[in-house]
């Protein structure tokens, strides 16, 4: 039985155990961050965290500068604005503001600006809906940023400190973006440590100002034209950058693991040993998996299952090793790929992987309830053989597949 | 800490927003002398705008950005949106900027700007950057990206404070993707998406008063400028630098091929924008009106239409109503200063007046 987070008894740096929401947790780590330049537009579930960052830099807990931006559009222009100038900065939205975004995101990538943002997943209009789905952050895929995907206000507490790091190593300067459960964490309040010493954060993820920046002494240009006969070249720096940053992201990972006793690795494989039955999820629901997980087992189903926690850059080999033995394999898809192979986007890219079928569940969108009799059931169905690989297996919706 | 204490601590921090809008009673500029007093300042020989760019014959933006820099020298950072100066200037492995220049997207000119004044300040403050260096932030986007696309950004930097000249060049249309009309192409221009037609005589729309639109924000400067009047503009980019907050400046740019000039006539049809009252030179300092460059006789605005294949199709009546509504303008200034600062139309004056002659 594999623990989903390693505690190694030495921890090196002291903390202390609070509750906060997922949102006010990820807000905290930013400012523990020292984050320099912060650029936000509420949008609903991830208002509290620009909130509480406002109130951090009002009452003189955080120096930084806010600037409440007229849009989503202008929050990534101004992040990237105040990145290029070499500033640690932050912004934060869900779902429309995203989208609202869009056309700065890839200019980001190619830019090379380690900006960090965060996202308390919000599924997409029309109908409107302001309830957690992975709508949002699984259109950023094909873009250059990484993306985590997590579980706790714990993880994603930690993660936007990995983030950091990351992002402005020498060997990645990527922007990348650490997403969590819309409602179901941004706004549960749970029980997490954080350090006492806040020197810690910095200590571990310095801003290294090491990307390349505005800078008057030094003059260069930033976004230059790219040609037909330059544009690839450029654009394939990034496409290797994020490759190779995985290696990274796991470093960073152990690193943390080693000061402030909590790692989470690339992916979290839970009981899939000997599995012959493997559920693959993401996000807050893997709980409830792992729930169903173990009842499969004491019936004498050899269940397993994996939690997906980096998917850009996608650790396909991982995956493979961790999946190859499995004879069936479910993935809980949290967002629709409207015409696509399958129908959620994470089935798709796990059926290129492991180059077989796999079971496509849709489950929560629009943040339907969801709950472990109702996984547990598809469970059963596809262990017995009563569905089909390839064919969508919605969890809880009226009058369709079940 | 007190309330009080709190206030007094950032008081000065505070960006004061100054009523200036554009309307009757609006506070004119005293000891107002009739012609601008120009003091005195050398531009240096150095070059930071680069010769070697791909900008048409007889386009204005390089008259434009090589003085602007020369103006706000090397302590400068250039956002350039989406546009002709973008493409022309910084293709890779190239650029004709020797200051630090950035291009991020088209409609984000203000809020790029916006971070990176922010950045500075926090940077500053965190001893990255000596606090004691002045860094000019600049954006010199085109009409497209400031008066259309970016016209939200551009609100939102002025609202909110921050210390960025923003710099229009008006080349009165989307003429880097083919002369599309914009919200800044006047009255009676053909455009590639508002042809001179059979039913509509081209675009039938007056410009967006971008100056108008930006001293309504209360920021402390904002000036139109015409690169054919160096001296003036110049002068103008040295107060826009100097002042305490947010600056704009509408400058107008001649296009050779969106106007359709002959290249050798880019700074006479600027001249006769001036001339004709068409193009009226003024800023608003701190809420102080003033008309920089007054006129004492108007050419007829045929003068400047019949140098331009733009407005070649318009008929007599159309141009008639065209100088009806620079009549009406003009008329309006004179009004807000109190005093004919723009003269009446003298059909008597040629068209193009010789070199020297002035």
């Amino acid at each position: 039985m594999t623990a989903q987070v390693v505690a190694p008894k030495e921890r090196k740096v002291a903390q202390k155990r609070i509750a906060l929401t997922g949102n006010h947790a990820v807000a905290l780590a930013v400012k523990m961050a020292r984050v320099e330049v912060i650029a936000a537009y509420p949008i609903t579930p991830q208002t509290p965290v620009v909130e509480r960052l406002a109130e951090y830099v009002n009452n003189g807990e955080l120096d930084a500068e806010y600037i409440p931006v007229e849009s989503e559009h202008s929050a990534m222009s101004a992040v990237i604005g105040a990145s290029a100038m070499g500033a640690r900065t932050f912004t934060e939205t869900s779902s429309q503001g995203l989208y609202h975004m869009y056309e700065n995101l890839p200019i980001a990538v190619g830019l090379r600006l380690p900006v960090v943002m965060g996202m308390a997943v919000r599924t997409i209009s029309a109908p409107i809906n302001v309830w957690g789905d992975y709508s949002d952050v699984m259109a950023m895929r094909e873009l250059g940023w990484i993306i985590y995907v997590t579980q706790s206000a714990q993880e994603a507490f930690d993660t936007v400190i990995q983030a950091y790091r990351v992002a402005e190593d020498s060997r990645v300067h990527l922007p990348a973006v650490v997403a969590y459960d819309g409602f179901w964490t941004s706004h549960v309040l749970q029980p997490l440590d954080v350090p006492e010493d806040e020197e810690e954060v910095v200590r571990y993820a310095p801003i290294t100002r090491s990307w390349v920046k505005l800078d008057v002494d030094n003059p260069a240009q930033l976004g230059a034209v790219g040609t037909p006969e330059w544009y690839w070249e450029i654009r394939w720096q990034a496409v290797e950058a994020l490759r190779a940053s995985l290696k990274v992201i796991q470093e960073a990972d152990e690193e943390y693991g080693k000061v402030f006793g909590r790692s989470y690795g690339i992916l979290t494989p839970y009981r899939l040993e000997d599995a012959e039955l493997a559920i693959v999820a993401y996000g807050s629901i893997f709980g409830l998996v792992k729930k169903v997980v173990d009842r499969l087992r004491r019936e004498g189903v050899r269940a397993g299952a994996l939690k997906l926690r980096v998917i850009r850059p996608w650790p396909g080999d991982m995956i493979k090793k961790l999946l190859e033995h499995v004879d069936k394999v479910a993935v809980i898809d949290r967002a629709i790929n409207h015409g696509g192979p399958l129908y959620g986007p994470m089935a798709v890219e796990i059926a290129a992987t492991i180059q077989k079928p796999v079971y496509n569940v849709l489950a929560t969108i629009g943040m339907r309830a969801i709950d472990s009799d109702m996984i547990y059931d598809a469970a059963v169905k596809i262990h017995r053989g009563l569905w089909t690989p390839n064919t969508p297996y919605t969890v809880g919706l009226r009058g369709a597949y079940e | 800490m007190s309330e009080k204490g709190r206030f007094k601590e950032i008081k000065e921090k505070i960006y004061i927003r100054r009523p200036q809008l554009l309307f009757p009673g609006m506070k004119v500029a005293e000891e107002y002398p009739g012609l601008y007093e120009y003091a005195n300042f050398e531009l240096p020989q150095e070059e930071l705008f680069l010769p070697g760019h791909g900008l048409c014959a007889g386009c204005t933006i390089g008259v434009i950005a090589r003085h602007m820099l020369k103006v706000l020298g090397p302590d400068t950072i250039v956002v350039n949106p989406t546009g002709c100066a973008e493409v022309s200037t910084v293709v890779y492995p190239r650029t004709n900027w020797a200051v630090p220049w950035m291009h991020v997207a088209f409609g984000n000119g203000g809020s790029v700007a916006s971070g990176i004044e922010a950045a500075i300040k926090v940077l500053k403050r965190r001893g990255v950057i000596d606090p004691n260096r002045k860094i000019n932030v600049v954006v010199f986007a085109g009409d497209g990206g400031t008066a259309d696309i970016g016209f939200q950004a551009l609100s939102g930097m002025f609202e909110r404070g921050h210390k960025v000249i923003y710099v229009m060049y008006d080349n009165e249309g989307y003429m880097n993707t083919g002369i599309q009309r914009s919200g800044t192409t006047p009255f009676g221009a053909s455009a590639t998406t508002a042809p001179a037609g059979k039913k509509v005589p081209g675009n039938v729309t007056h410009k967006k008063p971008m100056a108008a639109i930006a001293a309504a924000h209360g920021i402390p400067y904002v000036a139109t400028a015409n690169p054919a009047y160096v001296h003036d503009m110049v002068y103008k980019f040295k107060k826009a630098a100097e002042a305490e907050g947010p600056s704009f400046l509408h400058i107008l740019q001649s296009c050779t091929p969106g106007w359709r000039f002959e290249p050798k006539n880019a700074i006479r049809v600027l001249e006769l924008a001036t001339e004709t009252g068409y193009w009226i030179n003024y800023e608003i300092d701190h809420g102080e009106f003033r008309v920089t460059l007054p006129v004492p006789k108007r050419k007829p605005v045929k003068c400047f239409l019949e140098l331009q294949g733009r407005f070649r199709h318009l008929k007599p009546e159309e141009v008639e109503a065209i100088q009806a509504v620079i009549d009406r303008d003009v008329e309006e200034i004179n009004r807000i200063v109190g005093k004919e600062v723009i003269g009446p139309v003298d059909p008597s004056l040629p068209c193009i007046t010789p070199r020297g002659a002035r």
